[in-house]
């Protein structure tokens, strides 16, 4: 799977990347060498594998339904860059 | 009955899908102990899971699957015993992560039904897709600051479940419907409290028209988080009849997501969905896959509580109730206990026109609950048992329940300490009726002279000398017996 210029930058976009138009190229290239060399898997047959979604393993591990946790107001607003309120005053998100 | 929209030149259907964000009922959150309690100050209910903190993980609530599982069972849908989640990317403030934990190819519950009463007296299925369960996101709020969005995390990992229908709507009365019914099953079930205007259930409908016997679909818009069933009905109507317009002057639609204006009624454009939809999903690496047993499920099912439909089938049957009556009354679990509990061992029908009649009316007139009511079902029951074997009248019953509502006194009490009492003694009302003649000798003179619709005079007299306590069918036998 070859990336163009467009896909640069379509990802870029979608990961609030900035790639100037200059490093165009380079990022393409560095982006196609990583996918050249995952490539590689595709030589192993694995039509009769069950996909891993979980380099660990075995179940998830499930907690009781117990409030233990919360009443940390000041320490999660400690690294908010602005508060008011006792919020997080972030610049106005317009949709 | 289908519902079209027809103009000069064609006749367009529409189709619509749901999906609706229910949010789960648990103490905690779905993957933090922090508390899921609505209403708190600001940010009191955040743990640093919920505030994305580098290296916090997630640990799955067990309520929060339970429920998701029960609200399948309700739903009448397939549960999955392997599920998996996942990340869905994107850039917000209401998600510090930079994305939210969801389930994606793999979800905990797959497809079911829901069926739909309508008003013409038929009914329909409603295909259900899936339900995946999720996080929340923070709550924005946008105008106390001209400048400043402020953003509270004591929403933020609350557990969703996401409950994704079939494009199998083709009116807005049945997007009502389902709607109603959906909530309906969920706080039957006590899933989710079901209050669309708190925002503890969300409804977003994809819309696209097509002429009557078109194949295929059209682009669609997907208006976003509308907050009341009657709102939900607006957008579909409105939004169909928007690109019902736009088609027929030679538009086009283009896929795009939509806003619902509470105040006209009218949706309006938000974005085009291109990129704001290429949410990158990857399988989450913190949480290992889902597993269910067959135990765990059989479990499950045999707790489930009687469904609306279920109690429905059955006030028809056991009560004799109508559809409608029934309807109504099984529409929240309260109202129908309240209902079962006042009905037992009295004339069920009976019971539901008070509870539908007379008490309604005065819980509305009064704004109060059925919790608060003062009548108690007991009271109702008591109520249709004296009208029943005639020791009051139906009329007097109307007296009854007033004093019952004013007083919160078992009606036989009520009716004992004001003499209410229905005369059913022949003697006592043929001498009520005696002394009635004896007074309108020249009426009685009339009466047989030919003017015989002064019968209806006789009879009045009679009711208002017996303060309206004599049995009004007695009355009419013997004062037609005595006037000969």
């Amino acid at each position: 799977m070859a990336i163009d210029n467009e896909t640069v930058k379509r990802v870029a976009t979608l990961a609030h990347l900035r790639i100037e138009d200059d490093k165009l190229n380079a990022t393409k290239e560095e982006f196609n060498k990583i996918l050249d060399f995952i490539e590689q898997l595709k030589e192993v047959d694995t039509s009769s594998v069950e996909p891993m979604f979980c380099v660990n393993g075995g179940e998830v591990p499930m907690r009781e339904d117990v409030v233990t946790d919360g009443n940390l107001k000041e320490e999660i607003l400690k690294n908010a860059p602005m508060q008011e309120f006792g919020y997080f005053a972030v610049p106005k998100v317009v949709e | 009955m289908t519902y079209t929209i027809k103009t000069a030149q064609n006749e367009w259907e529409i189709v619509c899908g749901l999906e609706i964000h229910c949010q789960i009922i648990s103490k905690s959150k779905i993957f933090s102990g922090a508390s899921t309690e609505f209403g708190d100050d600001a940010n009191e209910n955040v743990s640093f899971i919920d505030a994305g903190m580098p290296g916090m993980l997630p640990v799955l609530n067990k309520e929060c699957v339970r429920q998701a599982v029960k609200t399948g069972l309700g739903l009448n849908a397939q549960i999955n015993k392997y599920s998996v989640f996942s990340r869905k990317n994107y850039f917000y403030a209401d998600q510090p992560n930079g994305y939210q934990i969801t389930q994606y190819e793999y979800p905990i519950v797959g497809k079911g039904k829901v069926k739909i009463d309508l008003s013409d007296g038929s009914s329909k299925e409603i295909g259900i897709t899936r339900i995946h369960i999720e996080q929340d996101a923070a709550k924005s709020i946008h105008d106390l600051n001209p400048k400043k969005s402020y953003i509270d995390f004591n929403r933020a990992g609350v557990g969703l479940m996401e409950i994704v229908t079939e494009p199998d709507f083709k009116s807005p009365e049945e997007v009502g419907a389902f709607l109603k019914k959906l909530r309906s099953i969920v706080r039957y079930l006590g899933t989710c409290d079901g209050n669309m205007d708190e925002g503890s259930m969300r409804c977003d409908a994809s819309i696209s028209v097509k002429i009557k016997g078109e194949q295929g679909m059209r682009e669609r818009a997907e208006v976003k988080n509308v907050n009341s069933v009657k709102f939900a009905m607006q957008a579909v109507e409105n939004e169909a009849k928007r690109q019902v317009e736009i088609y027929e002057q030679g538009g086009t639609i283009e896929q795009q997501t939509r806003q619902f204006d509470q105040t006209t009624g009218q949706t309006k454009f938000l974005r085009l969905k291109e990129y704001a939809d290429d949410y990158r999903y990857f399988p989450e690496p913190d949480l290992p896959p889902l597993y269910l047993s067959d135990d765990y499920i059989e479990n499950i099912r045999q707790e489930m509580v009687e469904l609306p439909d279920a109690k429905k089938e059955r006030f028809i049957k056991d009560f004799g109730l109508t559809a409608y009556d029934a309807e109504i009354l099984t529409e929240s679990r309260q109202t129908a206990d309240f209902f079962e509990k006042a009905a037992k061992g009295h004339e069920g029908k009976k019971v539901a026109n008070w509870i539908l009649g007379d008490l309604f009316a005065s819980l509305n007139a009064n704004k109060l609950t059925l919790e608060q009511s003062p009548v108690t079902p007991e009271m109702i029951g008591e109520l249709v048992d004296l009208i029943e074997t005639n020791v009051i009248s139906g009329k007097i019953g109307k007296d009854v329940f007033v004093h019952m509502w004013q007083s919160k006194k078992m009606p036989s009490q009520i009716i004992e300490e004001k003499g209410l009492k229905q005369v059913t003694d022949t003697g006592a009302i043929e001498a009520l009726i005696d002394s009635v003649l004896k007074e309108n000798t020249a009426n009685v003179e009339a009466y047989h002279n030919g003017k015989t619709n002064l019968f209806g005079f006789f009879v009045g007299q009679v009711m208002k000398v017996s303060k309206g306590s004599a049995n009004p069918q007695m009355v009419n036998e013997i004062l037609k017996k005595k006037l000969g």
